[in-house]
């Protein structure tokens, strides 16, 4: 089932073509790496995607319903956001920023009710950082602070999520599980999208990749039919040996 | 949800406004005992009875002299701390006051144009809540100059309109006479609860407090801004909405404030820092806290403003001494969080 669809988007920046005619649709149970150079238009996509910004020809579907027709509470309901974590300046409670994942089905009209922590508990729990619950998030490591925005996007119980560099800044534990936890989420029906520098990243976990170039879209299929190293001289202009063994596929400089 | 649950705090700053409220109806040059308070309230409505000169004297104390003044000064107050927490909550910044982004001086200069032009205290006061707004819409026009405003371009663009509306404030007093007007404009800057004007009290009063309860209603959806404005949007926060109503809500309660009493400094930056340190950041606790707070710490700087010698201290000058040491006890504290 399609649950997002870029129809022809294109995104120009003053004279710069930021984003030149993509169209692709992600459906259920996609766990998408998106690959680029910087500056090949990756976060602009993202924020288009969202609805964070219109683009400057084409439309985005969301369950087949312009993104731009649509409340941003209802798009909310269905689509959910990870930003690369920063430090906010007052220090909120990690049950706190979980609990906001509820701000699209609750308005915010009305107090957070027993059902809703409930909801957040079981987030922090299913993600092994139950004992967080009551620390400052400005006091938690980068990492930390990335699962509890992933605790968040759970507890919004959106159909897509969209990750913005899930993994840059996390030590290697931390990118092991969370990979393994985003390939989860998919194999439950959800679809993920997230941007990413790291083509090992998208080989050894996602199950589809688009590769931005330039701002266009030059590739979108499974990473290793996808993923070279014709590939990888085109976008990062570096000449790698390509090394295929017992079931994975390692790049060595 | 705080970030270490207190639920007894916030009944404990109501407790301890009531008390600075009380106190300050009771002590003064002329001490009224408590007793005497029940009594004369059970005189006035018809219950007991005291002697009618006793009565008389009691009563022009209470509710002529003491009672606007107290009322202001929970008002100014509470006002002033509730509008600076709520800034510095969609500003996403620890630092920014009613002070700093303009709304003080813009209502100070309609004040000072009121004096010069001979106006009543009540065209006063709505003078000077009109050239706040039109100091907020400034520094907010010079935002919106650039494309998409972010929240550093609203600080600058409010510390932009705060230099320009101190400029006015001063050619405002330069052109003044400075025998008849230059006084009472500076008096004015001073900030004071002694010249609270009862008409303009009834009047401006109730607007007051509505707008400080509905914004610490809207504690909820301020604490939806509290991290970027992506995400909240990506939340189905309507960004744009919540902080525009809760500049021009916020703004609105500063100017009153300042047309009740004048300038009155460093209250919206040292009160809301204190609140966050008992209670959290979350601002469905924080408003209201920071508003009792606000109000008992107003009321305890007038009492040293009236008491401290025979003539009486502007109050300006109380909690801008009082609010500079007390902050660099609040930084040394709060450092963790936000340094």
């Amino acid at each position: 089932m399609t649950l997002l669809q870029a129809d022809q988007l294109s995104y120009r920046l003053g004279d710069r073509l930021i984003l030149d005619n993509l169209s692709f649709g992600i459906y259920s149970g996609d766990n998408i790496a998106l690959l680029g150079a910087n500056g090949a238009g990756k976060s602009t996509l993202l924020r288009i995607l969202l609805g964070l910004l219109k683009p400057t020809t084409g439309r985005v579907l969301l369950a087949g319903q312009p993104l731009y027709g649509l409340s941003r509470r209802a798009v909310a309901r269905q689509l959910a956001y990870v930003p690369q974590s920063h430090v906010p300046s007052f220090p909120f409670s990690v049950a706190h920023i979980v609990a906001q994942g509820r701000l699209p089905a609750t308005g915010l009209g009305r107090a957070p009710a027993e059902a809703d922590e409930q909801c957040a508990r079981q987030a922090l729990t299913e993600l092994g950082i139950d004992h967080l619950r009551a620390r400052p998030y400005t006091e938690l490591s980068g990492g930390e602070r990335q699962l509890v925005l992933i605790a968040r996007a759970m507890v919004q119980r959106a159909r897509v999520i969209i990750l913005d560099e899930p993994i840059t800044g996390l030590d290697y534990g931390h990118q092991l599980r969370l990979l393994g936890l985003l390939q989860r989420l998919a194999e439950q029906g959800l679809s993920v999208l997230s941007s990413s520098h790291r083509p090992e990243q998208a080989l050894a976990s996602a199950n589809r990749v688009l590769v931005l170039h330039q701002g266009q879209l030059i590739a979108d299929g499974p990473p290793r039919e996808t993923i070279d190293s014709a590939l990888m001289q085109r976008l990062y202009r570096v000449t790698l040996r390509q090394i295929d063994a017992a079931g994975h596929r390692f790049f060595v400089p | 949800m705080s970030v270490r649950t207190r639920p007894y705090l916030p009944l404990l700053s109501v407790l301890l406004l009531v008390g600075a409220a009380l106190s300050a109806l009771l002590f003064g040059r002329y001490a009224i005992s408590i007793n005497e308070l029940c009594q004369f309230i059970q005189a006035s409505s018809g219950v007991g009875d005291m002697p009618a000169g006793r009565y008389q004297l009691i009563h022009s104390l209470i509710i002529d002299a003491r009672l606007p003044r107290v009322i202001a000064g929970v008002l100014v107050g509470a006002g002033l701390s509730v509008s600076g927490a709520a800034y510095q909550a969609v500003f996403r910044n620890p630092l920014v006051s009613p002070g700093l982004l303009g709304v003080l001086s813009g209502c100070a200069f309609g004040a000072a144009l009121g004096v010069i032009w001979h106006l009543h205290p009540l065209p006063t006061a709505l003078l000077a809540c009109a050239t706040g707004l039109l100091a907020v819409a400034v520094g907010m026009g010079i935002a919106h100059l650039f494309q998409a405003p972010s929240i550093l371009l609203l600080v600058l663009g409010g510390i932009v309109a705060n230099a320009l509306f101190t400029s006015l404030l001063s050619i405002a007093q330069y052109m003044a006479d400075p025998l008849d007007q230059l006084p009472s404009i500076v008096y004015w800057l001073l900030g004071s609860l002694s010249a609270v004007d009862q008409h303009a009290l009834l009047l401006t009063g109730p607007v007051l407090a509505f707008a400080i309860v509905l914004l610490c209603l809207g504690g909820r959806a301020i604490d939806a801004l509290s991290l970027s404005d992506d995400e909240a949007h990506s939340l189905g926060v309507p960004v744009r909405k919540i902080r525009v109503g809760v500049i021009i809500l916020a703004t609105l309660v500063c100017a009153l404030t300042v047309s009740l009493a004048g300038m009155v400094g460093w209250v919206g930056l040292l009160v809301p820092h204190v609140a966050r340190l008992l209670v959290g950041p979350g601002n469905a606790r924080l408003l209201p806290v920071s508003g009792c707070l606000g109000g008992a710490f107003l009321l305890a700087a007038d009492g040293v403003a009236r008491s401290v010698s025979a003539g009486e201290i502007p109050l300006g000058i109380i909690t801008e001494l009082f609010g500079a040491v007390a902050f660099v006890l609040v930084l040394h504290r709060v450092r963790k969080g936000w340094l």
